[in-house]
Formats: C-alpha cells, sequence, structure tokens
C-alpha cells in the first residue's frame, strides 16, 4: 500500500485516468502493478506470449519490428493491448530507451478492467483512432 | 549460471576466524564481499557462496538466524508447507517441490531439514518450528554470522582496485567491493492517510485475546489483513476489512498472489452475513470518537462517504524494504514495497556492485508471463535466486569459472525430460528461472545449469536450448522451450498434463523435435 496515494496522483495527470473520479484513481493503483525497466531492457518480446497492457509513468520506448524502429513512446502512452486483448504474441519488440517505470496490468486482468471502466476504454479508443488515423495519413 | 559441483566446494575454508580479543566472527574491515542479513536469503546465500570458496562477511542486527521468522507469522503459523509424506523421497532432490521451507544443501544431512522438525498438526510449519529450521541449518552446514551488527549507513570510496563501499555498522565500518543485502521486505509501512497514525500497525498487534468483544476496523485486504481478520474471529465482536479494490484470492489468481486459502474464512463469514464486512473503499480520515475510532470511508464504485464507529483499528498496510540510505547512493526504487530495481542477476539497475538476496529479490520481477509472478518473495523461490546469485558472483566478481557440464547427444533428450518433470528450480520459479544446454559448434553440446530466463532471452549467447515450466491464467501448467540461434529466441509450448505429468511420449517427441530443431540429430530417436 506503501505510495499508492502517490501514485494515484500521478495516474489522475495522465490522459488515459482523467475522468476517473479519486476512488477510482486509488483502485486503479491498486489493481495496476508498478514496474521499472533498465536502459535497453527488452518489455514486450516478438513472437513470445504471455504478456501484458504497460501505461508508461515516466520514460521513452521504442517500438521495433524486423530490426526497424517503428515509433517512441512516452508518458501517458501505452503499449501491449493488441497482443493483450487478442491473445497473439507481439509482433514487435518494444526496448526501453531510458530507466523507466510502467504501469502492469496482465493480459487476462485487461478485459474485465476495460468493462468496467468506460472512460478508460473510451479515451483507449480515441488514442488507436488517432494511432490509425495518422498511419492512414503518412501512407498517403 | 553455475550448476554447483563438489569440484569448488571449499565448505569452512574461509569461515571468519575471529580476531585477537573479538568474541564475534568478522570483525569490522575489509572483505571482500559482504552480506547483510541473516534470514533465509542471507543463510541461503552464505551457504552457496562458501560451497564456491568465495571469502566473504556475513553481519546481522538479529542475536540469532532466522530473519523474519523470528517474530512473525504474527498468528505463529507459517503460509508455506513442507509436506513430511510427498510422492518422492525426503532429501531428493525433486523433494524440494514439496518442502517449501527448507534451505538448500548438498550434503544428504542437511537437506529438507523442515519434515524433521515439525509436530505432525499441520503441514505448515509454525513459526517456532521456521525459525528452528533455520538455526538447525545455521549450526549444522557452519554458516556463520556476526550477531548484533546493525548496518546503519553506505557510502563509496575510492580503493586500489575501484571504488568499494563502506558499510557503517553499529560495530565499525566494512569495506567491500561486492555487498549484499538480504535484510527482507520488513519495514511497517503505514500510508499518510488522516488518523491511520492513530492506529496500530499489523506489526504491532496485541495478543488476540485483548480484542474480545470489540468491533474491529482492519485497513487493507491482503494476506495480512485476512490473517489478523482469521486470527480475530474467535474473538471480535464485528469485524470489517476495506481497501479501495476487489480482495484477490490465490486459489482464484493460481498464484501466490491474493488471499491464501488458509486466511478465507472471513470471506466465507462476510457472504454467510457472519459479521465480517468486506469493502472496496478508500479511507478518508480516522479519527478518535470516546473511548473508540470513527473510520470514514468513500466506496469505490462511487457513493457518499461512509462512518463507522469501532473499538479498534489496525493497520495492515504492508510493508517496505528497509533499505537505509541506499537510495541516497543511487539505488533506485519501485513499486508498492519500495523494492529497489535490479537486474535479472538481483543486481542493482542503477548501482553496479550492490546486490539483492532474499525476498528482496522480487524486485527483479522477470517475465510474469500471463501475469504469474515468479515465486522470489518466498522462500522457496528466493532459495534458488541465491543459489544462482552466488555462482553469479563467483564467477563475475571473484574468478571462479562458470561449470558446465557436457552432454552427449543422444543424453540431451533424456535429460531435458528429466528437469522438466523434476528440476524444482523449475516448478517453484516458473517462467523465471531456465535449465540451459548450449550449443556450441566448438565445444559441442553442454549443460549450462540454471539461468534467469530474462539473462538468456535478452544477453545473447551461444545457441542453446532453455527449458522452463509455465502457467497461464487458466491454471494450465506447462513446460516451455526456448531455442536460441543467433541470438534470437523463439519459444516452442509442450503440451501440459492432468496430473502435470510431462513424462509421457508426447512430451519426449515434443521434446525431440525441438532438439533437432535445435541441429542435435543424434539425439531424435
Amino acid at each position: 500500500m506503501a505510495q499508492l496515494m502517490e501514485l494515484t496522483d500521478e495516474l489522475g495527470s495522465l490522459a488515459l485516468f482523467s475522468d476517473l473520479s479519486r476512488a477510482q484513481l486509488e483502485a486503479v493503483a491498486h489493481s495496476f502493478e508498478e514496474v521499472w525497466f533498465s536502459e535497453g531492457e527488452r518489455i514486450l518480446r516478438e513472437g513470445l506470449t504471455g504478456t501484458g497492457f504497460y501505461v508508461i509513468l515516466d520514460g521513452e520506448v521504442a517500438i521495433r519490428a524486423g530490426g526497424r524502429e517503428a515509433a517512441v513512446l512516452g508518458r501517458g502512452d501505452f503499449f501491449g493491448e493488441v497482443s493483450a486483448l487478442l491473445g497473439d504474441a507481439p509482433s514487435a519488440d518494444v526496448v526501453a530507451l531510458h530507466s523507466m517505470r510502467c504501469l502492469h496490468l496482465a493480459a487476462p486482468a485487461l478485459r474485465d478492467f476495460l468493462i468496467a471502466h468506460p472512460a478508460v476504454t473510451y479515451r483507449m479508443l480515441l488514442d488507436q483512432t488517432r494511432r490509425l488515423r495518422n498511419t492512414m495519413r503518412s501512407r498517403g | 549460471m553455475a550448476p554447483e559441483t563438489s569440484a569448488n566446494v571449499t565448505a569452512g575454508r574461509h569461515a571468519s576466524r575471529p580476531s585477537a580479543g573479538e568474541d564475534q566472527p568478522f570483525p569490522p574491515g575489509d572483505y571482500p564481499l559482504v552480506v547483510v542479513g541473516s534470514g533465509p536469503g542471507g543463510l541461503q546465500l552464505s551457504y552457496s557462496l562458501r560451497r564456491l570458496g568465495v571469502e566473504h562477511a556475513v553481519i546481522s542486527s538479529d542475536p540469532a538466524p532466522g530473519g523474519m521468522f523470528r517474530r512473525w507469522p504474527f498468528f505463529q503459523r507459517l503460509l508455506s508447507w513442507t509436506k513430511p509424506y510427498a510422492p518422492v523421497e525426503r532429501g531428493s532432490r525433486a523433494y524440494e517441490r514439496y518442502d517449501w521451507n527448507s534451505l538448500l544443501a548438498e550434503e544428504p544431512e542437511n537437506r529438507a531439514l523442515q519434515a524433521g522438525l515439525m509436530d505432525g498438526t499441520s503441514y505448515f510449519p509454525s513459526r517456532p518450528e521456521m525459525e528452528r529450521n533455520l538455526v538447525t541449518f545455521t549450526e549444522h552446514t557452519g554458516i556463520v554470522v556476526r550477531y548484533g551488527c546493525r548496518w546503519e549507513s553506505t557510502r563509496r570510496e575510492p580503493g586500489p582496485d575501484g571504488d568499494r563501499f563502506v558499510l557503517t555498522t553499529s560495530d565499525g565500518e566494512y569495506r567491500c567491493r561486492v555487498a549484499v543485502f538480504a535484510v527482507g521486505v520488513a519495514e511497517p509501512y503505514t500510508p499518510p492517510t488522516p488518523g491511520l497514525d492513530l492506529v496500530p500497525h499489523y506489526a504491532d498487534t496485541r495478543p488476540a485475546e485483548t480484542y474480545a468483544g470489540k468491533r474491529i476496523f482492519i485497513v487493507g485486504k491482503q494476506n495480512s489483513g485476512f490473517e489478523l481478520a482469521t486470527g480475530l474471529l474467535p474473538w471480535a465482536r464485528s469485524i470489517v476489512l476495506a481497501s479501495p479494490s476487489p480482495a484477490k484470492m490465490s486459489v482464484v489468481t493460481r498464484s501466490l498472489v491474493g488471499i491464501r486459502a488458509r486466511y478465507l474464512q472471513p470471506v466465507e463469514d462476510n457472504v454467510l452475513a457472519g459479521g465480517v464486512g468486506i469493502l472496496e473503499a478508500s479511507i478518508e480520515r480516522i479519527e478518535r470518537a470516546g473511548e473508540g475510532l470513527t473510520v470514514t470511508v468513500r466506496p469505490s464504485a462511487g457513493g457518499d462517504p461512509v462512518t463507522f464507529e469501532v473499538d479498534e483499528a489496525i493497520a495492515a498496510t504492508g510493508f517496505v524494504t528497509p533499505l537505509r540510505d541506499l537510495p541516497a547512493l543511487g539505488v533506485a526504487t519501485y513499486g508498492s514495497s519500495r523494492l529497489p530495481a535490479q537486474t535479472p542477476f538481483w543486481e542493482s539497475a542503477t548501482v553496479p556492485g550492490i546486490y539483492f538476496a532474499g525476498t528482496i529479490s522480487q524486485g527483479a520481477a522477470g517475465l510474469k508471463k500471463h501475469g504469474m509472478p515468479a515465486n522470489s518473495g518466498a522462500v522457496h523461490g528466493a532459495r534458488y535466486n541465491a543459489r544462482l546469485l552466488a555462482g553469479h558472483l563467483a564467477e563475475k566478481h571473484f574468478g571462479v569459472p562458470h561449470a558446465s557440464r557436457r552432454l552427449a547427444e543422444a543424453e540431451v533428450v533424456p535429460f531435458l525430460l528429466d528437469e522438466i518433470r523434476l528440476a524444482p528450480e523449475l516448478w517453484h520459479q516458473r517462467a523465471y528461472l531456465a535449465r540451459v544446454v548450449s550449443l556450441d559448434a566448438t565445444r559441442g553440446v553442454a549443460d549450462e545449469g540454471f539461468t534467469p530466463l530474462a539473462n538468456f532471452l535478452d544477453a545473447g549467447g551461444p545457441d542453446a536450448i532453455a527449458a522452463t515450466i509455465e502457467a497461464n491464467s487458466e491454471g494450465a501448467v506447462y513446460p516451455v522451450l526456448y531455442l536460441r540461434r543467433a541470438g534470437r529466441a523463439e519459444e516452442r509450448v509442450l503440451p501440459g498434463h492432468p496430473l502435470n505429468d510431462f513424462s509421457t511420449d508426447e512430451h519426449r517427441r515434443g521434446l525431440a523435435s525441438v532438439v533437432a530443431e535445435a541441429g542435435i540429430g543424434a539425439a531424435v530417436g
């Protein structure tokens, strides 16, 4: 339970959780687990099953597919939702660019969490829609 | 990664000799390595270091071995079992799967000590039985500890061969190139909720009978909260437990995460309306009210605050890692227990040369595939981490060569089949520790012992196969093989079995197929 109040404050400042009440944020802080990664450490590994859903608390990750850096994500961004929801192994490595902290939710718990928190689901959908739009624009 | 062999055993050779005028071993001074702590983690590490001939000092603020088991669990019975009668012979390596509490020894007479120290009333040892187990291991294996020596602060200073750590203790200063902290996750923590400082922490709970006839409010719904509730059921008039999120249960998570089965009685009492309340609510404040307290909570699902009038409250709000000034030295910490961030080999991710053993080793979380954690927070996981750490320290810092054992190609399949059937390291540390067989083009095939799976996957190395046991959230348990070629590992999942018997023809064929894929043709039969 230590530091969970500080984590609750931190969560409230992230767009993904910005619609939640204080009590809901506290529940999220209890449900997710804080994890740490060193610079260069792989968080998701291409082709290996059993991954989870991650929200970046601080630091940056690179998404690397086929030896190519596809994107960089930073504070407040999330990743791992595709393999967590579809049950597939990740199609790319996700690598910590610096020492960093994330929130982690195991894949089997993500479905129930999203159903219980529709405001978070809506924020995720918005973000995914923007990513899709940007991908389509970049393809001309 | 080195499997322990008897070839490099020097047990006792480097046991510290008390200097003139000293009643205690390990007087302050210079040592190659200092271990802090005399709980299971420190004891296992010291034992394994001595087997490898690594000179070191062990210091502890306690007066005797045992660590947290000298005091807790509060109600004096462990959550970790030792089965006196198991499907395999007591004292064998495979028996370790059924004995969660004994430390690991190579000498047959020092193995599986816990089972011989239990009175038969439960397969969960009592706290005194566990303490006796650790004291007996220490005495019988000749582990030497300087007791009553309290680590107080830490600094770095230049030494003849690079920086050294200086540990200031109640007895004086210890200098070392490598320091290992095995000090438990044992510092009571109370969050800054208004009024929570008015109530005792779990660690300061009084004898159960002093709560007779009282209305009790327990802040926290993890095992410590439910342990208190279970122990107070015969005494309390009513019990309420509250925390913001629903209580997890180990039988649902299929791991050590959540309330263990032994502490589920308050849950049944709750669902059968017996007088126990279990709430999803955050604690807003606690205030004195006459002889008692009022506790105001805000339900997580929304709605107005609710106030409870109670006679007593207890903060079962957890423990943090007592790292003292290590964060000021640069040791990064994270999470609710303020665990140090660690490499896969339990070295501080931010201060090289500082390592962790015992329950703190859970800070190197590994892959947590399917959300399933390793058991590093318990003795039956941490003891393997400590043994592996000893081999890693010996090789990396003290020039003890890594021991590998040549295997004939035809041996590979039966060897790995035996490991996935029986290896307690794999069964207790699922998807966390792996047995490795290397396939070096010039050296041939060799058993490389165990390594953290994360290290195998990410550190590169020769072509190799790593075997693990894994589990998913549906309760399936199955072997997984990782085939590393040109530095990149691929996963091959073998089937499970209703009785977890991986000695079947199907498993042998699956294993042989992966071994053949690795290019060990002669092994396919």
